[in-house]
C-alpha cells in the first residue's frame, strides 16, 4: 500500500486573489510562501453557534478576525407583504410570528399603532394586562438569550437552566392566553378575551418561583471565572458607535445611556409602575449579560405591581365597530361564542348578524394616514410604521426590528478580535432571525 | 394629468407651512375630495362612485417636485375571498374608497412642533439650503412629517443630526411605501415613497421625512455617510421596492436571494405563486396548481 | 424444538432486520436544523422538562455527516431551500426527514413569494407534524411514530416485497390515552 498522494487543491485566480477548493490534506502543502495567512471562512447559515440561520463570512489572519460580514435573509417570510392582504385584525396573527421569542411585544406594538390610527384608547384593564404579558415575555426572552448564549459559549448547564425557567414562563403564558408561543392574544382595541379565573394566584406563585430561581444565575454564571473571561472586554461598542449604528436596547444601555422607551415615551400606562432601568458603562458582552439578568428582576417587580393594581373591567373598547370578536367567551364546546350570543345574532337581530359577518370577514375601516409606534422589546426599539388609505387592510406595515438593526453592530464588535469572540459578540447582541428577516 | 385644479403650482412652498401655502393647499385638498366624490373616510362607509377616469382617477397621494400635495385617487376595491371578475358575489367588488391626501398643517402646530419647525427653518437658512427643500409639513395623530425634495435629503439629514438645536442622533428606520395599485390603475404619479424616521435622544423627539419618487426614476441619495445604520435599511428598501440609493457603499439584495427577479413588496408584484427553480430541477408550482393530498 | 432450546442462557435470537432496525431507531441522532419558532420548541424538547434523552435522541448533531434524522423546524424560505438540500445530501443513508410545523409541511399561513410551500418540494419527507408551533409533546409523538416506521424498514428488495404483501406494520404509539385504540 502506498501512501495516497494528496490531491492538489483546485486553484483559480480571481480579482480578490487565489481561490482554493480544499478537499483534504495538509494546508502547508497547498500554499507556498508568497501567500499570507489570510483566509476567508464561511460560517452558517446552519451552524449551532450562529444563533439561528445567520451566516457569517469571516476574513481571518490566523486567529484574528480582519473583517466580519453577516449575511441575512435566510428566514425571510414576507410577513410585511402578507399583512397587506389581510384585515387589520388578522395582521396580529402575522406579526406575532416575527420575533418568536417576544411575540407579545410584536402584538402590542402593532396594536398600539392601529389604535393610534383609529384614535382610540383601550380600557385600563387591557392596558394592565398588556403590561403584565409583556413583562412576563421579557423574562422568557432574556432567559432564552442566556440559555442559547451559554450553549454557544460552552456553558451547557446555562442552557438547561435557562430552558427550565422558561418553561415556567411558557406555562403561565399558556394559562393566561391559551398558547405557549404566537399568542395573537392582544388585538386592536384590547385583548381577545379576559384572563381566566384564578390568574392572580398563578402569577403570584410564578413570582415566588422566579424569585427563588433567578439568584441561581448569579451563582452559576455571574461570578464564574470562565464566564467572565469569555465575556469581559469582549464585543466592546461605545456609545457613539451604538448611535451611529442604530443599536438600542441592552446594547445601548450597556454603553451608559439609560434609554428605555418604557420611561422615555411611556405607553400602556408604564408611567405608573415603579422600576429601574439598569445601565452599565463597560459596553462589553459581560455588561450586557448583567443588564439582562437585572432586567428580569425589574420585570418581576412590574408584574408584582400589576397583579396588585389590576381592576376589574372590560378588556375591549366599547365601540362595536372595532371590538372583535363580539362578546367572545368559551362555549360548551370549548371554543367560539356563547350560546346566548349565537342565539341573539341568529334568531333575533338580523343587523347584528350582518354586522358580525362584516366585521369578521371584511374588518373595520381605519382612517387614512400613517403612524410610527414603538415599544421597548427585549432587544430594543421595536417600531411599527403603519400606513392606511382608509380601507380595511393596511397599505403598508413596516417593522423596525431591533434585531435587524442591532445585528449591524456585529462587525464593529468583533473585527480585530479573536474568532472565538465573534460568537460571544453575536450572543450578546441576541438577534432573533425571525425578527431580522421577517 | 387630469387635475389642474389641485393647486400643484406652488413653487415657493413655505418650509414652515406658512399661512399662504397652507391655505392654498387645503383648498386643493377640498377640491381633491370633491373630485373623488367623497368625504373624509369613516369606518363603515363605502362610497360608490362611477369608474369614470375623468372624475375619479386623480393622482395618488404624494408631493410633486414643484411642491404641494397630490390628492389620492379614489381606489377601486376588490371583492372578497380572492375572486376576480364575474365570480364575485361578495358585493364589495367595484366599490370605491374616497381619495386621501395628507393635509398641510396650519400654524400654530401645537406642542413642540412650532418651536422645532422654526429651529429647523433657521438651521436650513444657516447652512444655505434652499427653502424649497421642505415642500410640506403635515401633522397627523401627534406626529410631524416633512415632505422633502429628494436631492436635499442628504443635506437635511446632516443638518438634523449636527445642528445644536435639532440633534437627531438616531436614524430609527428607513423604508419604502408603494402607494400604487396592484393592477397599475389609477395613474399614480410618484407612487414610491421613501420614509425616514429620525429620533433625537437629546430632546426626545421623533420626526418623519418623506420623499416621493417616480417608479421610472427611483433614485434617491444615500444617507449612509450621515447615518451608518442606514446601510441595511437602504439595502432592504432596494431589495423590496427597487429604490436605488445613489452613493450607497454596496447596494445589494439583503433579504431575497441574489439572483431574484423583481422587488416583492411593490404593489404590482403578486403575493405568491412565483415559480422557483432549484438546482436539480425541483420547482415549486404556484399555489393553485399545487398537488392535491387525496 | 429448534435452535432456541440448545442455546445457553442469556442469548436471544431475532432476525437481522429487526436487530438492525432496533439499533437504528434506538439512537437516532437529529441534525440541528432549527429555522424559526419551531426551533425553539425543538430546543425545549431537548431541554430538561421534556428530556428527549429518554428516547436516545438528546445529541443534536452539528454535522450532518453524523446525523440520520433531519427535523426541519420552521418556515423554509426560497433562500434557505438550497442550503437545506445541501445539508440533506450530506447526511449518510439511511436518513429520515421530519417536517415540523405547518410551515415546513405545507407553507402554512405564509402563502407568499418568500416561503417554500412545503419542504417536500425540496427533500422527501417521512413524517409531517402539524401545529404552529407544535408542542414538545407533539414533537415527541411524531418522533415515536418515526421510530415505529423505522422498525418496518425492509432489508433488501425481497423483504420489501414480502412486507408489502403481508401488510404488516408496527403499531403506532397512540398520541394520547384518550384517543388510543381500546384493547
Amino acid at each position: 500500500m502506498t501512501e495516497p498522494t494528496p490531491t492538489p487543491a483546485e486553484e483559480r485566480r480571481t480579482t480578490e486573489g487565489s481561490v482554493y477548493t480544499v478537499t483534504g490534506g495538509d494546508w502547508d502543502t497547498l500554499i507556498d510562501s508568497d501567500h499570507d495567512d489570510r483566509i476567508v471562512i464561511n460560517m452558517g447559515p446552519q451552524h449551532p453557534s450562529t444563533h439561528g440561520v445567520l451566516r457569517l463570512v469571516l476574513e481571518l489572519e490566523g486567529e484574528t478576525v480582519q473583517q466580519a460580514r453577516s449575511v441575512i435573509g435566510y428566514l425571510h417570510t414576507g410577513i410585511e407583504k402578507n399583512c397587506e392582504y389581510r384585515t387589520w385584525t388578522q395582521g396580529v396573527t402575522f406579526v406575532t410570528r416575527m420575533d418568536y421569542l417576544a411575540p407579545l411585544f410584536n402584538e402590542a406594538g402593532y396594536c398600539l399603532g392601529v389604535e393610534k390610527l383609529l384614535g382610540i384608547e383601550v380600557p385600563r384593564r387591557a392596558q394592565q394586562a398588556r403590561v403584565l404579558l409583556m413583562e412576563l415575555n421579557r423574562i422568557g426572552s432574556h432567559l432564552v438569550c442566556l440559555a442559547t448564549g451559554g450553549m454557544e459559549l460552552g456553558a451547557l448547564t446555562g442552557m438547561t437552566a435557562g430552558f427550565r425557567e422558561r418553561e415556567e414562563v411558557l406555562h403561565l403564558l399558556e394559562f393566561l392566553t391559551g398558547l405557549r408561543m404566537n399568542h395573537a392574544y392582544i388585538r386592536p382595541g384590547g385583548l381577545s378575551q379576559d384572563f381566566p379565573a384564578g390568574w392572580a394566584e398563578k402569577v403570584t406563585d410564578f413570582i415566588k418561583v422566579m424569585r427563588s430561581r433567578l439568584p441561581d444565575y448569579d451563582k452559576l454564571l455571574t461570578d464564574q471565572p470562565i464566564w467572565r473571561q469569555r465575556l469581559e472586554n469582549v464585543g466592546y461598542l461605545p456609545l457613539d458607535g451604538c448611535l451611529a449604528l442604530g443599536a438600542t436596547g441592552p446594547i445601548l444601555r450597556s454603553a451608559g445611556l439609560p434609554w428605555d422607551l418604557r420611561k422615555i415615551e411611556p405607553y400602556s400606562g408604564y408611567e405608573e409602575y415603579d422600576f429601574e432601568v439598569p445601565t452599565a458603562t463597560e459596553a462589553d458582552c459581560y455588561a450586557r449579560y448583567r443588564l439582562r439578568v437585572a432586567e428580569m428582576h425589574e420585570s418581576l417587580k412590574i408584574v408584582e405591581q400589576v397583579v396588585k393594581n389590576m381592576e376589574p373591567g372590560p378588556v375591549m373598547v366599547a365601540d362595536q365597530k372595532v371590538a372583535w370578536p363580539a362578546q367572545l367567551s368559551v362555549g360548551s364546546d370549548g371554543m367560539g361564542n356563547t350560546l346566548e350570543h349565537v342565539r341573539k345574532i341568529m334568531g333575533q337581530s338580523m343587523e347584528s348578524l350582518i354586522h358580525h359577518f362584516k366585521l369578521v370577514t371584511e374588518g373595520f375601516h381605519v382612517p387614512a394616514g400613517q403612524v410610527y409606534s414603538t415599544v421597548e422589546s427585549p432587544r430594543g426599539e421595536l417600531g411599527f410604521h403603519l400606513v392606511s388609505d382608509g380601507g380595511t387592510r393596511p397599505v403598508r406595515v413596516h417593522v423596525r426590528e431591533p434585531s435587524f438593526v442591532n445585528l449591524q453592530t456585529m462587525p464593529a464588535m468583533s473585527e480585530g478580535g479573536m474568532v472565538a469572540d465573534v460568537i460571544a459578540a453575536v450572543a450578546s447582541i441576541d438577534p432573533v432571525m425571525g425578527g431580522v428577516d421577517r | 394629468m387630469p387635475d389642474d385644479t389641485t393647486g400643484t403650482s406652488k413653487e415657493s412652498a413655505e418650509p414652515t407651512g406658512g399661512e399662504q401655502s397652507s391655505a392654498e393647499a387645503s383648498g386643493a385638498d377640498t377640491a381633491a375630495q370633491r373630485a373623488a366624490g367623497g368625504e373624509t373616510p369613516r369606518s363603515g362607509e363605502v362610497e360608490q362612485a362611477p369608474v369614470d377616469a375623468e372624475g375619479a382617477e386623480v393622482n395618488r397621494t404624494g408631493v410633486t417636485a414643484e411642491g404641494g400635495t397630490r390628492p389620492a385617487p379614489s381606489r377601486a376595491r376588490e371583492g372578497m375571498f380572492g375572486i376576480h371578475g364575474t365570480g364575485d358575489t361578495s358585493g364589495f367588488g367595484g366599490l370605491r374608497l374616497p381619495g386621501y391626501a395628507p393635509a398641510p398643517a396650519e400654524r400654530p402646530f401645537g406642542g413642540w412642533f412650532d418651536e422645532f419647525a422654526d429651529d429647523f427653518a433657521e438651521a436650513l437658512r444657516e447652512r444655505g439650503i434652499a427653502r424649497g427643500a421642505v415642500q410640506q409639513i403635515t401633522i397627523d395623530r401627534g406626529e410631524i412629517t416633512f415632505y422633502v425634495q429628494r436631492d436635499a435629503i442628504l443635506d437635511l439629514c446632516r443638518t438634523l443630526r449636527d445642528d445644536e438645536g435639532l440633534r437627531f442622533e438616531l436614524c430609527s428606520s428607513i423604508s419604502g411605501v408603494d402607494y400604487g395599485s396592484a393592477d397599475g390603475s389609477g395613474d399614480v404619479v410618484q407612487r414610491l415613497h421613501v420614509v425616514y424616521h429620525l429620533t433625537s435622544l437629546t430632546y426626545r423627539r421623533r420626526i418623519r421625512l418623506e420623499v416621493a419618487l417616480d417608479v421610472e426614476d427611483a433614485h434617491v441619495p444615500s444617507v449612509v455617510e450621515v447615518y451608518p445604520t442606514a446601510d441595511w435599511h437602504e439595502r432592504e428598501t432596494w431589495d423590496m421596492f427597487g429604490v436605488v440609493f445613489d452613493g450607497h457603499p454596496a447596494l445589494t439584495r439583503i433579504l431575497m436571494p441574489d439572483d431574484w427577479d423583481g422587488h416583492p413588496q411593490r404593489k404590482d408584484y403578486p403575493l405568491g405563486g412565483i415559480p422557483v427553480e432549484y438546482k436539480g430541477g425541483a420547482e415549486i408550482p404556484p399555489p393553485d396548481e399545487r398537488r392535491s393530498y387525496s | 424444538m429448534g435452535l432456541e432450546e440448545n442455546l445457553p442462557s442469556g442469548v436471544l435470537l431475532t432476525s437481522v432486520e429487526k436487530l438492525v432496525n432496533w439499533t437504528r431507531k434506538s439512537s437516532l441522532w437529529p441534525a440541528t436544523f432549527g429555522l424559526a419558532c419551531c426551533a425553539i420548541e425543538m430546543m425545549t424538547t431537548g431541554a430538561p422538562r421534556y428530556d428527549l434523552a429518554r428516547f436516545g435522541m438528546e445529541v443534536f448533531r452539528a454535522s450532518p455527516r453524523q446525523a440520520d434524522l433531519m427535523i426541519v423546524a420552521g418556515r423554509v424560505s426560497n433562500k434557505m431551500a438550497p442550503v437545506l438540500r445541501q445539508i440533506y445530501d450530506q447526511m449518510p443513508e439511511p436518513r429520515w426527514v421530519l417536517a415540523m410545523g405547518v410551515c415546513a409541511s405545507s407553507g402554512g399561513m405564509f402563502n407568499n413569494y418568500a416561503v417554500v410551500q412545503g419542504v417536500d418540494h425540496v427533500v422527501p419527507v417521512d413524517m409531517y407534524l402539524p401545529g404552529c408551533p407544535p408542542r414538545p409533546e407533539m414533537l415527541m409523538d411524531a418522533i415515536l411514530k418515526i421510530h415505529a416506521k423505522i422498525m418496518d424498514e425492509p432489508l433488501g428488495v425481497k423483504r420489501a416485497a414480502e412486507l408489502a404483501e403481508s401488510g404488516y406494520k408496527t403499531e403506532l404509539v397512540p398520541s394520547s390515552i384518550k384517543y388510543a385504540k381500546k384493547k
